[in-house]
């Protein structure tokens, strides 16, 4: 039996981040993925013959820069080209707006009033997103006790934010928890740019633009960065599944021992510190450390409720993940055309969601069970600037499509066909003749994701990304800073601070914390 | 009977300036005599200032208020409930003496779709043991329930008789009380500081989520949470609207809610008799056109007859909106201040339908005798349902299934109405300001009310029938009669863009405003609204800091045990 210093449960991007950058402190590490390849949902997958798609992750605008110099990742293959693309909000009216350059440098189709209203409302979002952006790469601060560096990274922010002069800083105070639609609705005149801002702000997240607090989805986005320009955004040539390879030749480097088809059934735990693990065929691995990159919930599961206190297993189990979003993939006989919109326009994020009230409108139903009958969606058609992903001259369409409740009262069963026709019908109205190339569709919803992934209630985020589920309080307040109230466990993936997107942050906190606790 | 009520309740004559005598300039003036204004008026005068209050009405108390509409019967006109009144405040200006009296409610109920019925009682255990009949679980999460509570509310209610500091000062004062906020905060201790922060930022649906299994249950609690916001149960920081619903206390026990004697003008009369023995006027029929500024200094107000009233200082209790868009002109503030009022958020969620009744109506779910007629009843026994109101609130509907928080004071107070006949309040969730981007009307104030009335009707047979006179209250109204912008009765939503130093701007949070001598306090202001009366005493405060002026007979806020 070879010993390990460090197992990581996951080959999900944060498990592959963890264990290469705790290989390269000079241990000995196994990561374990349940699947038969790493990558979690950060993957490229055929789902037809000759057409792939990146299976959840769709697209790359938050990899962080500290990961990408950690793993040395510009080596192992990453290739960030096509930083720059547009994003377009689609019309059924056939007037589109596009917004080039990093999050809408500049607007093509909107007025010039609005285009100045923009300017500023763009530079005052970021200015704010900046002050948060430095938390991200940090571990949440301990309550209990602050350490000096918690204390003066707490204190440069306080001093960031007087930077900002009193009035900029009063405004930041009162936009902090915010609902996006006021936000825009003050500074805004133009339903496709509100419609935009309020999409992005809760996409992913079981939230509508007029609930408090889901400006900080925005803020979120927004302090995501590729390739050094914030706010940027690109489809990564070969998929989501590329960034995976590149992180996966860093990690064969740094030495780590990847083992796929290897589910792991129990975490040992020996008088509150745990000690290996126990896979799906009663193998028993152990190690000093052991890094969980997968859900949170599922972690403690593994753990078992006998070995944690009463108060800590609730608190687990109220941790809200239960998705609100569906994957649509389509294989496409050519490209589709989008009313107004510009050849080149196809190759970038092509959103559907006409106006704030409309992305509003579209939550109210995944409240009761209910799939909206008018969903919003981030489309984008990989395989215009990747011929390689669909065969000559056909095309791949993949989407998020919001919002699909995890618990459809009717039932999926009877539920998806018709919610796929709703998405259908969206489609047709901005593409007039889509239907009919379609070759072949796959639609994934959240129990789909749930089932395919491994993720609980098929939450990209590992657990809702809102403001009681954050910072101190992500995943739960006891785990908050990547340990548990076990010893020897730690946690790595989206569900801890601060949160999913394919940024690798989680990771990277996580195996940095480790280093500096057990040296 | 009826002159006995007439005679217990009458008000006093209210004294003014004779006209043709000389102006004389008074300390200060009030514009408004809602309970704010009232409560602020008082201290003042206590303090030995000449206090004038101006108010637009031939009556006082804004929306505390007790009206006879129709023969017989004392309305609670608006706010009907008296629980937020902070005992330091009704200690400190007699209010007992001068008539208010607090009765506990004794219980209440939820009426479910299937003929049952959730009750509410005052004891805890009986509490528990009802909701023990729904499910066992319940009953016990009950406990934990009521004690993470309670905990919240000691760590907010001090807050609420105390100015909030301006983080981005460097004055010592500012820097003290961020430090006292920090301390207090730190004091809570790691789990429970965690646990405040979700806390704040919840809705309170997730928060019940995290405690109760039974949907009648979690509806019972989550009505707290939305009375009088424009926001619905699934709303990120409605778990905080529940708590600021919750600090109120009756006779020391906190988190009761009472009935004042008489109608809620029974608070505002109790305080004009205590602003009045003090020597301080009233004058009623008295709208402000605008308040005088000259060289960026509050003199006085003009009233809409073209009078003028010269003071020291104007203190206003209307809501920020009303104060600065109508009654200060635009070149005298900065633009930056005048923004933020602009995008202040006063949007109105609720109505009011009072009904005088003729007799008892049955509730043929709840046992005749029932000590949960004393109390609220609602109607709403689902999440779903009152989201659902929520929904078309933001569609600019009113609710076709509203949340309907009523009472029959009368089965407490047999002072309101003659022997056998009862008036019954009913607040109504949602109701937009503007029906789908126009201005209420005449029919949609009917339809409304038919909405409210035929709900009723559905559980009480014979219910239309007894009705004999009623008063329907939509945003349109309250913004009439009572000068609360877009019906908004906590005058600006409680979210927390707009509370505590956000309140109601930024960088004007402590009462005062761009022009000199100009306050503020109304709800719009530090804590919010209710009928608490924090904003009015907190305002005194303020004011009398600036005069140099001591202010030993308020009291400071007591502690929760």
């Amino acid at each position: 039996m070879t010993s390990y210093d460090c197992i990581v449960i996951g080959g999900g991007h944060n498990g592959l981040v963890a264990g290469t950058v705790l290989a390269k402190s000079g241990r000995k590490v196994l990561v374990l993925e349940a699947a038969g390849e790493i990558g979690g949902a950060a993957r490229t997958e055929e789902f037809f013959p000759g057409f792939r798609v990146s299976s959840v992750a769709h697209v790359l605008n938050r990899l962080h820069p500290e990961v990408v110099k950690a793993l040395d990742l510009e080596r192992h293959g990453l290739a960030l080209e096509g930083a720059g693309m547009s994003s377009v909000v689609l019309s059924p009216s056939g007037n589109p707006l596009v917004l080039r350059g990093a999050y809408g440098e500049s607007l093509v189709g909107a007025s010039a009033s609005e285009a100045v209203a923009w300017r500023a409302l763009r530079a005052q979002l970021f200015r704010y997103a900046g002050i948060l952006k430095p938390f991200l790469a940090r571990r949440p601060p301990d309550l209990a006790g602050m350490s000096l560096s918690e204390t003066s990274a707490l204190a440069m922010a306080g001093l960031s934010l007087k930077r900002l002069g009193k009035e900029d800083m009063r405004d930041f105070l009162r936009m902090l928890l915010m609902n996006v639609a006021d936000v825009v609705d003050e500074q805004l005149e133009d339903d496709r740019l509100k419609g935009l801002l309020a999409f992005d702000a809760v996409l992913g997240a079981h939230l509508g633009p007029r609930s408090p607090t889901s400006l900080l989805g925005l803020y979120y986005r927004l302090a995501g960065e590729v390739a050094g320009v914030d706010g940027a955004q690109m489809l990564p040539k070969g998929g989501m599944g590329a960034i995976v390879a590149a992180i996966a030749s860093s990690a064969a480097k740094a030495g780590v021992s990847v083992r796929s088809q290897a589910a792991v059934n129990k975490i040992l735990v020996e008088k509150g510190r745990a000690i290996g693990v126990v896979l799906e065929n009663a193998e028993e691995i152990r190690a000093r450390t052991i890094v969980s990159a997968i859900n949170p919930s599922t972690t403690f599961d593994l753990v078992g409720a006998r070995e944690l206190d009463t108060g800590f297993v609730r608190k687990v189990r109220n941790i809200r993940m239960l998705g609100d979003a569906a994957k649509l993939h389509l294989a496409l006989d050519r490209p589709p055309q989008f009313l107004g919109v510009s050849g080149e326009d196809h190759r970038g994020r092509l959103v559907f969601a006409p106006s704030a009230d409309h992305v509003e409108r579209a939550f109210n139903p995944c409240k009761y069970g209910e799939f909206s009958p008018e969903p919003v969606m981030e489309i984008t058609l990989p395989s215009l600037a990747d011929p390689s992903l669909a065969p000559d001259g056909a095309c791949v369409l993949s989407a998020v499509v919001q919002y699909a409740p995890y618990t459809l009262k009717e039932g999926w069963e009877s539920g998806k066909p018709k919610f796929f026709k709703a998405i259908m019908a969206a489609l047709e109205a901005v593409a007039p003749g889509i239907g009919a190339t379609v070759r072949h569709a796959e639609l994934l919803t959240p129990p789909d994701i749930e089932q395919r992934f491994r993720m609980p209630g098929g939450h990209w985020h590992h657990g809702e990304l809102q403001a009681d589920q954050m910072l101190v309080s992500r995943p739960v307040s006891d785990a908050a800073g990547y340990d548990t109230p076990l010893e020897n466990l730690f946690l790595a993936g989206a569900g801890s601070h601060p949160g999913g997107g394919v940024s690798g942050v989680p990771g990277l906190n996580a195996a940095r914390r480790i280093i500096a606790i057990k040296g | 009977m009826r002159s006995m009520v007439e005679g217990a309740y009458a008000i006093a004559p209210l004294t003014g300036e004779r006209p043709g005598r000389k102006m004389k300039t008074w300390d200060a003036i009030v514009i408004g005599g809602g309970h704010n204004g009232l409560v602020n008026a008082c201290y003042l005068q206590r303090a030995g200032l000449d206090v004038l209050v101006v108010e637009k009405n031939a009556w006082i108390g804004g929306a505390a208020t007790s009206r006879e509409l129709t023969p017989g019967y004392l309305y609670s006109n608006c706010s009907y409930v008296c629980s937020l009144f902070r005992p330091e405040i009704m200690r400190d200006l007699e209010l007992p003496r001068f008539g208010l009296q607090v009765i506990s409610y004794e219980g209440g109920a939820v009426f479910t779709r299937d003929g049952d019925y959730l009750a509410n009682y005052r004891d805890h255990d009986a509490h528990r043991r009802e909701f023990a009949r729904f499910s066992a679980r319940d009953a016990e999460a009950y406990d934990r329930y009521a004690r993470d509570v309670t905990r919240q509310c000691r760590f907010i209610q001090p807050l609420l008789m105390r100015t909030a500091p301006d983080p981005t000062s460097f004055r010592p004062r500012d820097i003290g009380e961020l430090m006292y906020l920090g301390r207090k905060f730190a004091g809570l201790g790691a789990e429970d500081m965690a646990q405040t922060l979700r806390f704040w930022t919840m809705s309170i649906s997730d928060f019940l989520d995290e405690y109760f299994e039974t949907d009648v249950i979690k509806a019972n609690f989550a009505l707290s949470g939305i009375i009088g916001t424009a926001l619905g149960p699934m709303s990120p920081g409605t778990a905080y609207v529940l708590l600021h619903h919750y600090m109120g206390e009756v006779d020391g026990s906190v988190g009761a809610w009472g009935y004042a004697r008489g109608g809620m003008g029974a608070v505002t009369r109790a305080l004009s008799d205590s602003f009045r023995a003090c020597g301080g006027v009233i004058r009623t029929d008295a709208e402000v056109d605008h308040v005088l500024v000259q060289g960026g200094k509050a003199k006085g107000v003009v009233l809409s007859g073209g009078e003028e009233i010269y003071g020291k200082l104007v203190v206003s209790n209307a809501d920020v909106k009303r104060t600065f868009l109508k009654l200060v002109e635009a070149k005298e503030l900065p633009e930056i201040f005048l923004r933020r009022v602009k995008n202040f958020k006063i949007r109105g969620s609720s109505g009011k339908v009072n009904i005088a009744l003729d007799s008892m109506p049955e509730f043929p779910a709840l046992p005749k005798d029932s000590p949960c007629y004393r109390g609220d009843l609602h109607f709403t026994d689902s999440m779903e349902r009152m989201e659902r109101g929520y929904d078309d609130w933001k569609a600019g509907r009113w609710s076709a299934d509203p949340t309907l928080d009523m009472m029959i004071p009368t089965a407490l107070d047999p002072t309101m109405t003659s022997p056998g006949t009862h008036f019954m309040s009913c607040f109504v969730q949602y109701a937009p300001p503007r029906i789908e981007g126009r201005d209420w009307t005449d029919a949609d104030r009917d339809g409304f009310a038919e909405t409210v009335i035929s709900q009723i009707a559905d559980y009480s047979p014979g219910f239309r029938d007894r009705i004999v006179h009623m008063e329907v209250r939509t945003p349109r109204e309250i913004e009439a009669e009572v000068g609360l912008t877009e019906g908004n009765i906590f005058q600006g939503e409680l979210t927390f863009d707009q509370l505590l130093f956000n309140r109601p701007v930024p960088g004007y949070a402590q009462y005062r405003s761009p022009v000199g001598g100009l306050y503020m306090c109304g709800s719009s202001t530090h804590p919010g609204g209710g009928v608490m009366g924090a904003p009015g005493r907190n305002a005194a405060s303020e004011i009398l800091r600036d005069l140099k002026q001591g202010a030993k007979h308020m009291s400071p806020a007591h502690d929760v045990i």
